[in-house]
């Protein structure tokens, strides 16, 4: 990390490319001049950046709770009915093929510049690996289990809530680790291209008036804010279940 | 009323496979169980002694034939026929307790009692002081006493097993069968064991219904008419042993002659000697 920080100071100390390009990190080039993280600093202490990123959490959750309700239903009616599995379960692996990106015009197109569409594609970006990964989840439950749960006389939904759903939650929560990674990428890239404030919207200003300081301050924080969710929420719970379910014994 | 608890008449069942001729899994087979009986099942692999459980147990329909228990034909799993199965299938997620606790509340009964209740079979299987354990902190001997106790807490009138010690030490299975013996005469359940063990059958139960293969049916059936409790050393179980150990060595030719050609044979002087003493076990 602090030899990144170096060679990025050194780069651009020795005027390798203009400032606008390659703005100092921490010292400035000249008395008073822009470093990235003062814009940081700066950003945060206005509001503008802290404005900025609360909009764009607000739409990921959002976006990401609606995504694991659709995925979850869907993901069961996939493992539940095999007509289901075969029309909708083929349909959705090849949707996932296609980058989530490629929406955006579509969705622009239906719900207008704004949150609508940013919504709409991180929904579709996270439910579609839910679907997946949940209803492959449900098929990987072991026999045995649901064979002594039918000879206690559990049947049906109450052998999908107390057994099936139970022994996959470790699965889903990896699942959903990767929905989340997925979720959050959409959430930046609708920005970016769909306006409506936001991380991204503040991106795309900082292309235009060439303010390459903000827009590192910008991927630093989308990159925090990442590794926080992914360490300290995904991670840990994660951990537990895994101890809890028996499956690691750390 | 007739005096026959479980009454299986001419049931037969066959697999469809897609391009063959259906496998017939179960042929013609005749079986009255009376209530309290201890029977097991014994035979080769692949002799249907577990579809026959599984149809017992309603997790497996039978294709023609009749099938009754207390006069009444029987279709799906129902909490009068509990099966313990050969893995324990606890469920990972829950304590040793909530396991237990599991079936009774699926019959409704309210929390603090199925709470009690639990706790006193796990008490009977002596694991009273790891009711709030998760299952994976348990030996597989441990785990199939929680598993036998979750069973027998449903208070069903048939305990269904499908080899529940077959992957336990042998020392650990002889304490369970002496356990299980005494469960039994205490509660007089009706008892339907499916092994591959000669010794275990032998010991534990009131009749051994020996299973041949291709197709699957009953071959023999063997009343154990020694004196409970039995010491595997008695001498008419040590006889009985050998009868059905003969019989099943003809089956076992039988299947491996189909298997490996018709000129395999097992040597004529392997037939009644035993020397690891394990009867059957390693079959």
């Amino acid at each position: 990390m602090l030899i990144l920080i170096t060679i990025w100071e050194a780069i651009s100390k020795f005027d390798i490319f203009p400032a606008f390009m390659w703005p100092p990190l921490i010292i400035p080039n000249d008395p008073g001049g822009v470093t990235i993280l003062k814009t940081l600093v700066n950003g945060l202490m206005t509001g503008q950046l802290i404005e900025a990123t609360s909009a764009s959490l607000v739409r990921l959750f959002v976006g990401f709770f609606i995504a694991v309700v659709i995925g979850l239903i869907l993901g069961y009616l996939i493992y539940k009915y095999k007509v289901i599995d075969d029309t909708l379960g083929f349909f959705v692996t090849s949707l996932q093929a296609i980058p989530n990106i490629v929406w955006m015009p579509l969705a622009i197109l239906w719900f207008g510049l704004g949150v609508g569409s940013v919504i709409f594609i991180v929904i579709l970006g996270a439910a579609l690996s839910i679907i997946i990964t949940s209803s492959a989840a449900f098929k990987s439950v072991p026999p045995l289990l649901i064979r002594v749960a039918k000879t206690m006389g559990s049947d049906g939904f109450h052998l999908f809530r107390t057994v099936i759903f139970k022994a996959t939650v470790p699965q889903l929560i990896s699942g959903l680790r990767l929905a989340w990674a997925l979720a959050w990428r959409a959430v930046l890239s609708g920005e970016l291209l769909g306006g409506s404030g936001g991380l991204g919207t503040l991106l795309d200003l900082g292309r235009s008036i060439q303010a390459m300081d903000l827009i590192f301050s910008i991927i630093i924080i989308i990159g925090v804010i990442g590794s926080f969710i992914d360490n300290f929420i995904f991670v840990r719970i994660e951990r537990y279940a895994l101890r809890k379910w028996g499956m690691q014994t750390v | 009323m007739s005096d026959g608890h479980i009454i299986l008449k001419n049931v037969h069942k066959e697999y469809q496979s897609n391009e063959h001729a259906p496998t017939i899994a179960l042929d013609d087979v005749s079986l009255t169980i009376k209530k309290g009986e201890f029977i097991s099942l014994l035979g080769p692999s692949g002799c249907g002694k577990s579809t026959l459980l599984n149809i017992i147990a309603g997790l497996e329909d039978h294709s023609s034939g009749t099938f009754l228990v207390n006069d009444k034909p029987i279709k799906g799993p129902g909490n009068d026929r509990i099966v313990v199965f050969q893995e324990s299938g606890l469920f990972p997620w829950m304590t040793v307790l909530e396991n237990v606790m599991y079936g009774l509340l699926i019959k409704k009964i309210p929390k603090e009692e199925a709470k009690e209740r639990a706790m006193t079979w796990l008490q009977k299987v002596h694991l009273g002081k790891f009711a709030h354990s998760m299952p994976h902190q348990l030996s597989g001997g441990m785990k199939q006493r929680v598993a036998i106790a979750r069973a027998l807490v449903m208070d069903p009138e048939i305990l269904l097993m499908d080899e529940p010690f077959a992957a336990l030490d042998e020392q650990t299975r002889m304490v369970l069968h002496k356990e299980l013996e005494t469960l039994w005469r205490e509660t007089g359940k009706t008892i339907l064991f499916v092994t591959h063990n000669i010794r275990e059958a032998v010991v534990l139960s009131d009749r051994i219904v020996l299973m041949k293969t291709r197709p699957g049916g009953i071959k023999n059936v063997f009343p154990v008419q020694a004196s409970r409790p039995r010491k595997s050393s008695d001498s008419i179980l040590i006889h009985l042993e050998n009868r059905i150990l003969t019989e099943l060595e003809q089956e076992m030719e039988k299947v491996l002659k189909e298997e490996l050609g018709s000129d395999y044979s097992l040597e004529k002087d392997r037939l009644r000697v035993d020397p690891h003493n394990n009867m059957g076990s390693d079959i």
